[in-house]
């Protein structure tokens, strides 16, 4: 097997002069009363300034509670042990005080539902001036012009006007740019989208898409994607990481990710979305089972239960997550690999 | 009209047999305004018409707001559509009487999005599955049973296992399962699906999807299927229905409609989704539409899609443009459609059409082409 030799690679710590974000060894468990949850399970990884990084995963494989536990907005069920450091500031462990002033000035984020986001009895102006109030040293006759100004580069058409409106009156796709505007109020050095296009059309979508990396252009914020959506990250994110059961099981930059993909967790992902480029009519290939309970910690590969290449180390003991090659880093003993002899 | 039926093409594909046909459907709902005082007419769904035959799958595609899932609850009945006809075996759906809808309704049956809202949370799987024949006095107690074992098992699910367990207890994709079983329990000839799969995560979708190709060739059932995700549709369709404001904005076979789309709303939809493969790269950002969908209770005049169409000219204001068949069994609704090679420039009516254009050679849209394939 071709496996032994990327076994072999040396896992080489390789990150750059210094990182804007540093995750190490992060774990988030919640306790209920029945049993702890391990919802992160020891992840790690970095983002430089100016980056955009995707988190790719399923329900449940612990994408969200990751960028939470980096927003610092993790409910207080929720026990956090490992290392988030933010320019070189430790947060893990910080009180609620603390971690008010990190957010806003050094990372915002952009959820999912705008609606729930925003509050509907106050003018979205209102909301973004307050966002800048709580944060910067200005008065608010400033905090007005800079969120006018805000509204203009999320590219919402008159928005002196708009500025007085209630959210009930927008969109849902003019609701995200106000979001986003709320988000960069500040000038964040990293912006964490927590599937902030899941729930607009696809033309909406692109639009919001094109605005963020726009926006990423000129501000030089560091985008942190979390999505379901493989081809979301495959047209927008520079290196893509994909997690499955609370732990991280292959790293990439995206155009080496998707032309050779190692893990068959992220193959059968792949392998699942149904494509413009194929036929009508055509099964796609699936795996069986579901993923496993994150109230027990599996001994071997949590995904082997479905894997397709499962082998009997597999059951045995659990894949380290390793750089087996300069950037490419996978949680298998079986890596797949292409156009390999045999 | 629609040509669909008068096209001899699209009728040769599928054999003869309509199903469904859904004829200038019209729905409105009337907002009012505090005291009731009307506050104006929201057409959901304006002058919609196409045909759907028997074992065939027409995908419906369209963004929020585009009115797909309210035609899909007109062509049920619930509530019935303001005008047009929902002809279904041959029989008007619209203004029967109670007893006689149930009866017809028999043979349609509807799979919603949320699989979880759409449970019985108390009953349990096997009563939730049993209870349409219940209501149909279908067989004795245990002939039922011994059904609801079959449907369970053919959904994928052990009836042992699940049969007695509520829907709390099953995760989303056995939940959307048990939804498809409680459909095919009548035996209906068509399934009304709106979104089935979009709540549900990318490898559950793809099992749910292939479990409706199985029961597709197994039953030989026709899917009316509604989605937003176009490659999904692209997956499981015949044929495609692209609406936009309530309106029909192009219906052909489904490879006509991915290689050579003549709407530019349709192409604009195909340039916006993020591709998996990174080779392909972002589209280009000028092809992706601006601004904002308008609102419903004050469409454009003529063309609805005229304010965002990169296309638009003076034409398409004053003129609401036709369904007009272009190529063999596809149609659009654009006074400069994207390609007009071929049937082109023959401005042909709708209903007269088809015979000339379906003897153009597109090879694209060519319906021989496009149907024995899916068997095989």
């Amino acid at each position: 097997m071709a496996a032994a030799a990327a076994e072999g690679a040396p896992a080489s710590v390789q990150l750059g002069p210094s990182p804007l974000l540093e995750v190490s060894d992060l774990r988030v468990t919640f306790r209920t009363r029945a049993a702890s949850i391990h919802a992160v399970q020891g992840i790690s990884f970095s983002v430089e300034p100016g980056q955009t990084l995707a988190i790719i995963g399923e329900s449940g494989s612990g994408k969200t509670v990751s960028a939470q536990a980096v927003m610092g907005i993790l409910p207080r069920t929720a026990t956090v042990s490992g290392s988030i450091r933010f320019k070189g500031d430790e947060l893990v462990g910080r009180s609620e005080h603390e971690l008010r002033d990190y957010r806003g000035r050094n990372v915002a984020m952009v959820f999912q539902n705008p609606e729930r986001s925003l509050n509907p009895t106050m003018r979205i102006g209102t909301q973004i001036a307050e966002a800048i109030l709580s944060h910067l040293k200005v008065d608010r006759k400033e905090a007005h012009e800079r969120a006018v100004e805000l509204l203009r580069m999320v590219r919402l058409q008159a928005p002196e006007r708009r500025f007085y409106e209630y959210p009930h009156q927008l969109s849902g796709g003019m609701r995200q740019r106000v979001m986003i505007a709320i988000a960069l109020a500040c000038g964040p050095a990293l912006l964490i989208a927590d599937e902030a296009t899941t729930a607009l059309d696809v033309t909406t979508q692109a639009q919001i898409m094109d605005l963020l990396m726009d926006l990423q252009q000129q501000t030089g914020t560091a985008l942190l994607m979390i999505s379901h959506d493989l081809g979301l990250a495959a047209s927008y994110a520079e290196e893509v990481i994909v997690m499955y059961a609370g732990k991280v099981v292959e790293q990439a930059p995206t155009k080496e990710l998707f032309a050779d993909v190692r893990m068959p967790y992220t193959q059968a992902l792949l392998d699942a979305i149904p494509r413009i480029e194929t036929e009508p009519h055509v099964l796609l290939p699936v795996i069986g089972g579901r993923p496993p309970d994150l109230a027990v910690i599996p001994s071997g590969c949590s995904f082997a239960p479905r894997c397709p290449a499962v082998q009997d180390d597999c059951r045995e003991q659990a894949p380290p997550l390793r750089q087996h090659e300069p950037g490419r880093w996978w949680a298998c003993w079986h890596p797949y690999r292409k156009g390999a002899p045999e | 009209m629609t040509a669909t039926a008068a096209d001899p093409a699209s009728a040769a594909t599928s054999g003869s047999d309509v199903l469904l046909e859904v004829r200038n459907l019209v729905q409105e709902f009337v907002l009012r305004d505090f005291g009731g005082a009307k506050g104006g007419v929201l057409q959901a769904v304006a002058d919609v018409s196409f045909d759907l035959h028997v074992g065939e799958t027409l995908g419906i595609v369209g963004e929020t707001g585009s009115g797909k899932s309210t035609l899909a609850r007109s062509v049920i009945q619930a509530p019935p559509p303001r005008r047009g006809q929902v002809i279904f075996q041959g029989q008007d759906l619209v203004g029967l009487s109670r007893g006689a809808l149930k009866s017809a309704r028999r043979n349609l049956q509807m799979v919603f999005q949320d699989p979880f809202t759409s449970l019985d949370p108390r009953w349990t799987v096997a009563s939730i599955v049993e209870e349409p024949l219940v209501a149909y006095s279908e067989g004795s107690r245990d002939g039922r049973r011994g059904r609801v074992s079959e449907l369970l098992d053919l959904v994928g699910l052990d009836p042992i296992r699940y049969g007695g367990r509520h829907p709390h207890e099953l995760s989303g994709g056995q939940c959307q399962r048990v939804a498809v079983a409680r459909a095919l329990a009548l035996s209906p000839k068509l399934i009304l699906c709106d979104e089935p799969v979009s709540s549900l995560d990318v490898l559950v979708q793809a099992q749910v999807l292939n479990l409706f190709e199985k029961l597709r060739e197994e039953l030989g059932l026709a899917y009316l299927f509604i989605a937003h995700d176009l490659a999904l549709v692209k997956q499981v369709s015949d044929r495609v229905a692209v609406m936009y404001l309530g309106k029909l904005c192009e219906i052909g076979p489904v490879r006509s409609i991915f290689t050579a789309p003549l709407h530019p709303y349709t192409l604009a939809l195909l340039n916006s989704i993020p591709s998996p493969d990174p080779t392909v790269g972002r589209r280009e950002t000028a092809s992706v539409i601006s601004g904002e969908l308008p609102s419903p209770l004050d469409p454009p005049s003529g063309c609805r899609f005229r304010t965002r169409c990169p296309r638009a000219a003076d034409r398409c204001a004053a003129e609401v443009p036709e369904l007009r068949t272009l190529a063999s069994g596809h149609q659009v609704a654009c006074h400069f459609p994207l390609s007009e090679n071929g049937a082109g420039l023959v401005t042909v009516a709708a209903d007269v059409g088809g015979t000339t254009a379906a003897t153009t050679t597109v090879a694209a849209g060519s319906p021989a082409s496009a149907n024995p394939d899916s068997t095989g």
